[in-house]
């Protein structure tokens, strides 16, 4: 994954490839109880509420902390061309579905070669909050178990090799 | 949270980006920080508050002049969010993976 941060332009770029093809991570992205399975970062949970991708829908879900908590997520679909790219204007809600403003602007592109999918996303945000927000989300205790996680794999791993 | 926030803001500016760069090397006066820009020296005290304000600079009192100077550990902790919303799209990006490979196989046995 290549993770860049333009601060001036308040722009992030993310490029990742994936060992399949096309038509699959166009799916992956694209239809919720598939999204679901890989949205959130665990220990958090995705739960779509509702999702109708065709322009002009939105896909409203909830990421959910372990202990329950729900933090709710618009995103609107503002450009489709199929197994190609799609562009979404995405902010944080509550559980009505009432915006809190600014949002960001999702710019997603997707391209194969031989076999491997290549999927760029640039999210520009009208404001950097939402970025930190993110983080605020707890997130950090989540990344902070992952890595525990990571550990105590790595210590049994030795302790077998040992 | 109002100041966190705020960090993001301030950095997002170019000139008080450009007043960062200049003060990382050395404290300096306003008025010798608004003389690398043409915006007016109001232009730049405001910038200069903002900052303060966000606790990315600090300000010491030298006689009768005003010295800023950066707070390099602020810096590091904007850089250490970035870092942890990266991770947030790594482990988003693994569980992509994993979930693609749970796909190709129930593919390849339809």
């Amino acid at each position: 994954m290549e993770f860049v941060v333009d601060k001036a332009a308040k722009t992030v770029y993310i490029t990742a490839e994936f060992s399949a093809t096309c038509d699959l991570v166009w799916d992956a992205y694209t239809k919720p109880e598939l999204l679901d399975q890989w949205w959130a970062p665990k220990p958090f949970a995705s739960r779509t509420k509702v999702m109708d991708f065709k322009v002009g829908g939105r896909r409203f879900y909830a990421m959910v902390s372990p202990d329950g908590q729900e933090r709710w997520v618009v995103q609107k679909y503002t450009s489709i061309t199929p197994k190609t790219n799609f562009k979404l204007f995405n902010a944080f809600a509550d559980e009505d579905e009432n915006l809190e403003l600014p949002g960001s602007d999702w710019d997603l592109n997707f391209s194969e070669q031989n076999g491997t999918t290549k999927v760029t996303t640039t999210i520009y945000n009208e404001s950097l909050e939402r970025l930190e927000r993110m983080v605020e989300m707890g997130f950090k205790e989540g990344t902070a178990a992952q890595l525990d996680n990571l550990k105590d794999l790595l210590k049994s791993l030795k302790a077998g090799a040992a | 949270m109002d100041i966190r926030r705020d960090v993001f803001q301030a950095i997002a500016d170019p000139t008080r980006r450009a007043i960062i760069a200049l003060i990382a090397l050395q404290a300096m006066t306003p008025n010798a920080i608004a003389e690398h820009f043409d915006t007016s020296r109001q232009a730049v005290s405001k910038h200069l508050r903002i900052l303060t304000e966000c606790e990315l600079v600090t300000q010491e009192q030298k006689g009768r002049e005003i010295y800023y100077s950066l707070e390099v550990e602020k810096m590091k902790e904007i850089d250490e969010w970035l870092e942890q919303y990266r991770q947030i799209w790594q482990a988003r990006f693994d569980q992509l993976g994993e979930v693609l490979e749970i796909m190709k196989k129930k593919k390849s046995e339809e």
